[in-house]
C-alpha cells in the first residue's frame, strides 16, 4: 500500500490524444497491490492502450471477479463504468451487460484462479458465445489474494514458496481458447509493454471474444527460484512469435517489413493491425498450426507470446443471434416489453 | 552511454538545481525543511555557513537559484527561496553563541582587506576565527559597501546590515573607516602577509551625448543613490527620467518617488524581454506606478534658457530572429520628453587609479584586473581580488563566494601551501527510508501556487525613505511555500543489481522520468524515453546493465518531483531516496589546525 496518491502533477510535454486527454487522464485510484506486482504493469498497459485508441471513458465498461488481478479495474479509467462481480462470475455479468448495451467496449480483467479454477465454466462459455469483449487474464500461477496457493495454471514441477511442487496438469488458457473457437488469442508478459500495448489495442478493437493471457508475476508469492511464473523465468524462456503493430484508419503503413514478415489484418471498425512474424513460417490464421506450434514450444519449455491466432470472419454474439443493432438499453420500454398479450401469442406458438 | 558516476559530487549536486545555481552553494532544500519544522535558527545557521548574510540576502539577493529551481519547470513559478531565507532570518532566536568564535590567540599572520563591502567581510568572516590578524580599510565612514550606499533602505533596512556585519566585526576585526587606500604600493610596503582587494566597481557609466555637462540636474545613478543614502540629497524634481532599465534604474526610480517626484519614467532602449532588471524588481517598480517606455534611445539633453527641460530620444524598431537575438535596430523617429531631473543608470565600470601598473597586476581593456577564477589571486603573489572588483559588477552572493575562495587561498598562501591544491567538494548520501511507506521528508506534491509577498500599502510606503516595503511572509504563507519545495536533495539512487525489471517504478512515476530500454548514445536515448527529454541541461542518469535483460534504467532528471514513489513501489529496494549533502570546503576545512579547536576559538598552529 502506498500512503500518498500519485500526484496529479504531470510532464508538461505529455502527448494528448484526439480527445485532448493525456494518458494521466485515464488513470484510476492508486494501486493497493504489492509493490512490484505484475498486475500494476498490466494496468499501465491498459491505460496506454485506451489512451492511444482515443476511447471516451464513458464508453468503456470494466468488469472483474475476485482476486488481486480482479482489483485492477479500480486502477484505470476512473470515469468508466465498472462491475466488480463474484469470484469467477465476471463472464456471466459481462454477457448480461453486453446483451443489454452492445455499444460499450468491454474489458474483463481476471486472474488465473478466477478464470481457470473457480470460473473455468464461465470462461469457456463466454468464448463459445463469442462474446464481444477483451478478456485479460493476469496470470501468475497462484491465488495471490489468498496468499499464494497454486492455481489451475501452475505448471507441473513449479515450486511454491514453501512446500511441495505442483503435480497437476496446468490449464493453458490459450490452448483452451483455441480449442473453443475464440477469435483473437494472444499471450504476453507484464514486463513487455512494447508487445502488450498493441496486443491490447487489437483485442479491444476486435469484434468477438479476444483473450489476452498476460504472464504477470506475483512478486510476493510466486517470484522465487523454481517458480515458472517469475520475472526471471518468464524472461529466460520468453519466445516472441507474432508481434502486432496497430495502424489507425487515418494512418498509412509507414514501417518497412521484411519479406514474409508482415501480415495485415483488417478489423471490423476499419482499423488495421499488422502482424509481425518473428518466425516467418508461423500462420496465425490456422488453428491447427497454432495448436501444433504451441505444444511443441511448450514441450521445449518455452513461453510462446504474441498474437497467436486471429479470425475476423466469425460473428460475435449479437450477430450470431440476430439481435437488434440498437442496444436494448436504448430501446424504449414499451417496444422492449410488448406486453402480456404479445407474450401470450408467442407462448401459444409453442403449444 | 556509460553508467552515470554518482560518486562524483557534481552529479547529485547538479540535481539540486537551486544549490547548483547558487554561487555559494547554499543547501536550500535542507534549510527549507528546517523552516518547515520551525527550526528557524538552524535554518539561519545553515544559510550563514555558505552565504554569510542570510538576513540581507533574504531581502535583496539576486536569486540565481530561483530561475534554476525545478519547480519552475514543473509548473511556471519557482519556490520563493529568497523569501523563505528571510523567514529564517526574521524568526531566528539569538544565535550569537553559534557564530564562529574569535581566536584566543592570533596566528601571527596579518591580512589587509581593502573595502568593507560583502566580499571583504566574507574574507574576514572566514579568516578571523583561524587566528589571522585582519584589518579592513574602508574609504567611507560606514561599512557594507554598495549594500549600504546604493541598495535603498526601503529594500534593506540598516538594522539588518548592522547586525550581520556586526557578527563579523565582533570577532575582533580591525576596522579602519575613512581610510581610502590611495596607493597599493605604499600598502604593500607595510608587509602584510596577504592583501585582498574588495573595492567594488565604483564608477557609474556616463552618457556622452550633447548637453551632458550643461546642467547639475543630470545625475549618475550610483553616486546619486549614495548621496541619498548619506542624506546629502533629499529632494528631486517633479518629473524624472531614469536612463537604463537595470536593477540600479529600478532603485533610482523608486527612490525618486520617495523624494517627491510625481512623474517618473524609466527609458529603455530595447523592448521588454531585453531588460537587465530582474522580473521582481520590475514588478515592484511598476506596482509603484513607474512608467517604463521602451525603444527610446537617448540622443541629447534639451535646454530652454540654459535650463534642462527635457531629453530627446530616437524611437527605435528592432528585428528579433528565431533564436531570440535582437538586431541593432533602426531609427524611426524622434521624440522629446520633458523632465526636471535625469538619472543615468546604465552600468558600472571598474576603476583602479590607486593601483600602480608596475606591481605585477595586469588589467584588461575594461580596467578589470586579471584574476585567477579559482584562486582569486592576481598576477602579483599575495594580492587577491574578489567581488565586483575582480571580474566587474555582479551581485552580493557572487562577492560572498569570491570571498570564501579568496579566504581559502589566503590561508593556504600564508601557511606556505600550494593555493592550487584545494580540497575538492565532497558528497554524503544517506537513505531517508523510515518504514514501509515512510520517508523522513514530506514527499507528497503540494499543488499550491507561489505565495505573493505582502507589501506596505501604496499610500503609506512613500511617507518616508526608509519604510521597508516588503513585510515578509506570514506564518500561513510560510507553511504553504515550504511545501512547494520538491526536496531535490533527496536523490533517487539506483542499484542496478537489485532490479527485476518489473516496471513498477516506471508506471508510478507521475512525471514519466523513468525508462528501461536498450542502451545507446545520449542523442539516441533521449528520443526513446517515456516522455520527451528535450532539456539537455538536465542529465540522464544511466544505470549499469540490468541483470535480467542487459537493458539499462534511464532517468531523465529534468522534472523529477522527488516524490519517492519509485522507491516506494520498488519491490527490491533498487531505488532508494537518499539525501545528498554536498560538502563545500571553506578555509577552516583547509586548515591544518584542528577544526573543533578553531570552532572553540583556540586555533593555534
Ligand atoms: C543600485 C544598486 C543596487 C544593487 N542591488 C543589488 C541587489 O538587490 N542584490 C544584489 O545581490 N546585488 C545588488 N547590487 C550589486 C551589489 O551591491 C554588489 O555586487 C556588491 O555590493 C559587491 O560587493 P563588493 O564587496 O565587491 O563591493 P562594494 O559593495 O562595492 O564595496 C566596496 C567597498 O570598498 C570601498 N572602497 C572602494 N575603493 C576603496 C579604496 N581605494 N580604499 C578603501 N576603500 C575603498 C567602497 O567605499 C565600498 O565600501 C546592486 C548594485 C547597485 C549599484
Ligand atoms: C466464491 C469464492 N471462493 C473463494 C474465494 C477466495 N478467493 C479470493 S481470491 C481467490 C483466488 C484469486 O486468484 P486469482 O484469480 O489468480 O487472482 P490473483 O490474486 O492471483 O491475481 C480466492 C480463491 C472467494 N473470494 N470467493
Ligand atoms: S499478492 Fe501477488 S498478485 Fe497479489 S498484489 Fe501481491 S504480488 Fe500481486
Ligand atoms: S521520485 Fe521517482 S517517482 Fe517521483 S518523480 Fe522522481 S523518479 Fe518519478
Ligand atoms: S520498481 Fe524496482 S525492481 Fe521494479 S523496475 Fe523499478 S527499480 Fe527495477
Ligand atoms: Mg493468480
Amino acid at each position: 500500500m502506498t500512503f500518498i496518491a500519485k500526484p496529479k502533477v504531470s510532464h508538461p510535454g505529455l502527448p494528448k490524444n484526439k480527445l485532448g486527454l493525456t494518458s494521466r487522464d485515464y488513470e484510476g485510484v492508486v494501486s493497493t497491490l504489492c509493490a512490484g506486482c505484475g498486475h500494476d504493469s498490466v494496468t499501465a498497459a491498459l491505460i496506454q492502450a485506451v489512451f492511444e485508441l482515443d476511447i471516451e471513458p464513458h464508453m468503456l465498461a470494466k468488469m472483474s471477479g475476485i482476486g488481486c488481478s480482479s482489483k485492477t479495474p479500480a486502477y484505470f479509467v476512473s470515469q468508466a463504468h465498472g462491475f466488480n462481480s463474484v469470484h469467477g462470475r465476471m463472464p456471466s455479468v459481462t454477457t448480461g451487460a453486453n446483451a443489454a448495451n452492445r455499444d460499450l467496449m468491454y474489458i474483463g480483467v481476471s486472474g488465473d484462479g478466477d478464470s481457470l479454477s473457480i470460473g473455468v465454466g464461465q470462461f469457456v462459455h463466454a468464448i463459445r458465445r463469442n462474446l464481444n469483449m477483451c478478456y485479460v487474464i493476469e496470470n501468475n500461477g497462484v491465488y495471490g489474494l489468498t496468499k499464494g496457493q497454486f492455481s489451475a495454471s501452475a505448471d507441473i514441477g513449479s515450486l511454491p514458496k514453501k512446500g511441495m511442487p505442483n503435480q497437476q496438469e496446468p490449464i493453458d488458457p490459450v490452448s483452451t481458447a483455441l480449442s473453443l473457437g475464440a477469435t483473437y488469442i494472444a499471450r504476453s508478459f507484464s514486463g513487455d509493454k512494447e508487445q502488450l500495448v498493441p496486443l491490447l489495442k487489437g483485442a479491444l478493437l476486435h469484434s468477438g471474444f479476444s483473450l489476452v493471457d498476460v504472464i504477470s508475476p506475483c512478486v510476493t508469492f510466486n517470484d522465487h527460484e523454481g517458480s515458472t511464473k517469475s520475472y526471471a523465468h518468464t524472461r529466460q524462456f520468453y519466445n516472441h512469435v507474432v508481434n502486432v503493430d496497430y495502424i489507425h484508419p487515418s494512418e498509412e503503413i509507414k514501417a518497412s517489413y521484411a519479406e514474409g514478415e508482415a501480415m495485415p489484418i483488417h478489423l471490423h471498425g476499419g482499423d488495421t493491425i499488422i502482424l509481425r512474424k518473428v518466425d516467418g513460417g508461423y500462420d496465425p490464421t490456422s488453428r491447427a498450426a497454432a495448436f501444433k506450434y504451441l505444444r511443441e514450444r511448450f514441450n521445449a519449455g518455452e513461453i510462446t507470446t504474441g498474437l497467436l491466432y486471429v479470425n475476423e470472419a466469425r460473428e460475435e454474439m449479437h450477430e450470431l443471434m440476430g439481435n437488434s443493432d440498437t442496444p436494448l438499453s436504448k430501446i424504449p420500454l414499451d417496444e422492449l416489453n410488448p406486453g402480456k398479450e404479445e407474450l401470450k401469442k408467442i407462448q401459444n406458438r409453442y403449444r | 552511454m556509460k553508467p552515470t558516476d554518482t560518486a562524483n559530487p557534481d552529479y547529485f549536486h547538479k540535481v539540486v538545481d537551486c544549490q547548483w545555481g547558487c554561487p555559494a552553494h547554499t543547501d536550500v532544500p535542507a534549510y527549507i525543511r528546517m523552516i518547515a519544522q520551525g527550526q528557524f535558527s538552524d535554518a539561519y545557521m545553515e544559510n550563514r555557513r555558505s552565504n554569510v548574510f542570510p538576513g540581507i540576502l533574504g531581502r535583496v539577493c539576486d536569486r540565481p537559484c530561483e530561475p534554476a529551481c525545478r519547480r519552475g519547470r514543473v509548473e511556471d513559478k519557482p519556490v520563493a527561496i529568497c523569501r523563505l531565507k528571510r523567514v529564517a532570518a526574521d524568526h531566528r532566536d539569538d544565535i550569537t553563541d553559534r557564530l564562529p568564535k574569535p581566536p584566543s590567540q592570533n596566528n601571527g599572520k596579518r591580512v589587509a582587506l581593502i573595502g568593507a563591502g560583502c566580499a571583504s567581510l566574507t574574507v574576514a568572516n572566514d579568516l578571523r576565527p583561524l587566528g589571522y590578524d585582519v584589518t579592513i580599510f574602508e574609504a567611507l565612514n560606514a561599512t557594507g559597501g554598495l549594500m549600504r550606499t546604493n541598495i535603498p533602505r526601503f529594500r534593506l533596512p540598516p538594522k539588518v546590515l548592522d547586525e550581520e556585519i556586526g557578527y563579523i566585526l565582533d570577532m575582533g576585526v580591525d576596522l579602519k573607516l575613512n581610510h581610502p587606500i590611495e596607493s597599493l604600493e605604499e600598502l604593500l610596503k607595510e608587509n602584510y602577509d596577504a592583501v585582498f582587494v574588495g573595492t567594488g566597481a565604483p564608477r557609474g557609466k556616463n552618457l556622452e551625448i550633447p548637453g551632458r555637462y550643461d546642467s547639475d540636474r543630470i545625475h549618475i545613478g550610483i553616486e546619486w543613490l549614495e548621496s541619498v543614502a548619506f542624506e546629502h540629497i533629499d529632494t528631486i524634481g517633479e518629473r524624472v527620467l531614469i536612463i537604463g532599465v537595470g536593477n540600479t534604474a529600478m532603485d533610482c526610480c523608486r527612490t525618486s518617488l520617495r523624494l517627491g517626484a510625481r512623474d517618473v519614467k524609466v527609458m529603455a532602449r530595447k523592448p521588454r524581454g531585453f531588460f537587465k532588471a530582474s522580473d521582481w524588481e520590475l514588478e515592484d517598480a511598476e506596482e509603484e506606478q513607474v512608467e517604463i517606455l521602451v525603444n527610446h534611445s537617448p540622443k541629447e539633453f534639451v535646454y530652454e534658457n540654459d535650463k534642462l527641460v527635457g531629453m530627446k530620444f530616437e524611437l527605435m524598431k528592432y528585428q528579433i530572429d528565431e533564436q531570440g537575438q535582437i538586431d541593432r535596430g533602426r531609427v524611426t523617429g524622434e521624440k522629446i520628453i520633458p523632465c526636471d531631473d535625469v538619472v543615468l543608470a546604465i552600468g558600472q565600470d571598474n576603476a583602479f587609479p590607486w593601483i600602480e601598473r608596475d606591481l605585477g597586476i595586469q588589467f584588461d581593456k575594461w580596467e578589470c584586473p586579471v584574476v585567477d577564477e579559482t584562486t582569486m589571486m592576481s598576477g602579483r603573489e599575495g594580492v587577491f581580488f574578489g567581488g565586483d572588483s575582480a571580474f566587474g559588477p555582479k551581485n552580493i552572493i557572487w562577492a560572498v563566494e569570491h570571498g570564501h575562495q579568496a579566504a581559502i587561498s589566503i590561508h593556504k598562501y600564508c601557511q606556505g601551501e600550494d593555493i592550487e591544491d584545494r580540497l575538492p567538494m565532497g558528497l554524503n548520501l544517506a537513505s531517508q527510508k523510515m518504514g514501509m511507506h515512510e520517508w523522513s521528508y514530506s514527499n507528497d506534491y503540494n499543488p499550491a501556487s507561489r505565495r505573493l509577498m505582502p507589501h506596505v500599502d501604496l499610500k503609506k510606503r512613500f511617507k518616508k525613505l526608509n519604510i521597508e516595503v516588503e513585510l515578509g511572509f506570514t506564518a500561513e504563507q510560510t507553511i504553504e511555500e515550504v511545501e512547494r519545495c520538491l526536496n531535490c536533495d533527496i536523490q533517487t539512487a539506483f542499484s542496478a543489481n537489485l532490479c527485476i525489471e518489473c516496471d513498477a517504478c516506471i508506471d508510478i512515476c507521475p512525471v514519466n522520468c523513468l525508462t528501461i530500454t536498450e542502451n545507446g548514445d545520449e542523442d539516441d536515448l533521449r528520443t526513446r524515453l517515456s516522455a520527451p527529454a528535450e532539456n539537455r541541461e538536465q542529465a540522464l542518469y544511466v544505470s549499469a546493465d540490468l541483470p535480467h535483460t542487459g537493458r539499462v534504467m534511464v532517468k531523465d532528471e529534468d522534472l523529477c518531483v522527488h516524490c519517492g514513489l519509485c522507491a516506494e513501489r520498488c519491490p527490491t529496494g533498487a531505488w532508494d531516496m537518499q539525501k545528498s549533502t554536498i560538502l563545500v570546503p571553506y578555509a577552516a576545512d583547509e586548515s591544518p589546525l584542528d577544526p573543533p579547536k578553531v570552532a572553540a576559538g583556540i586555533a593555534v598552529k
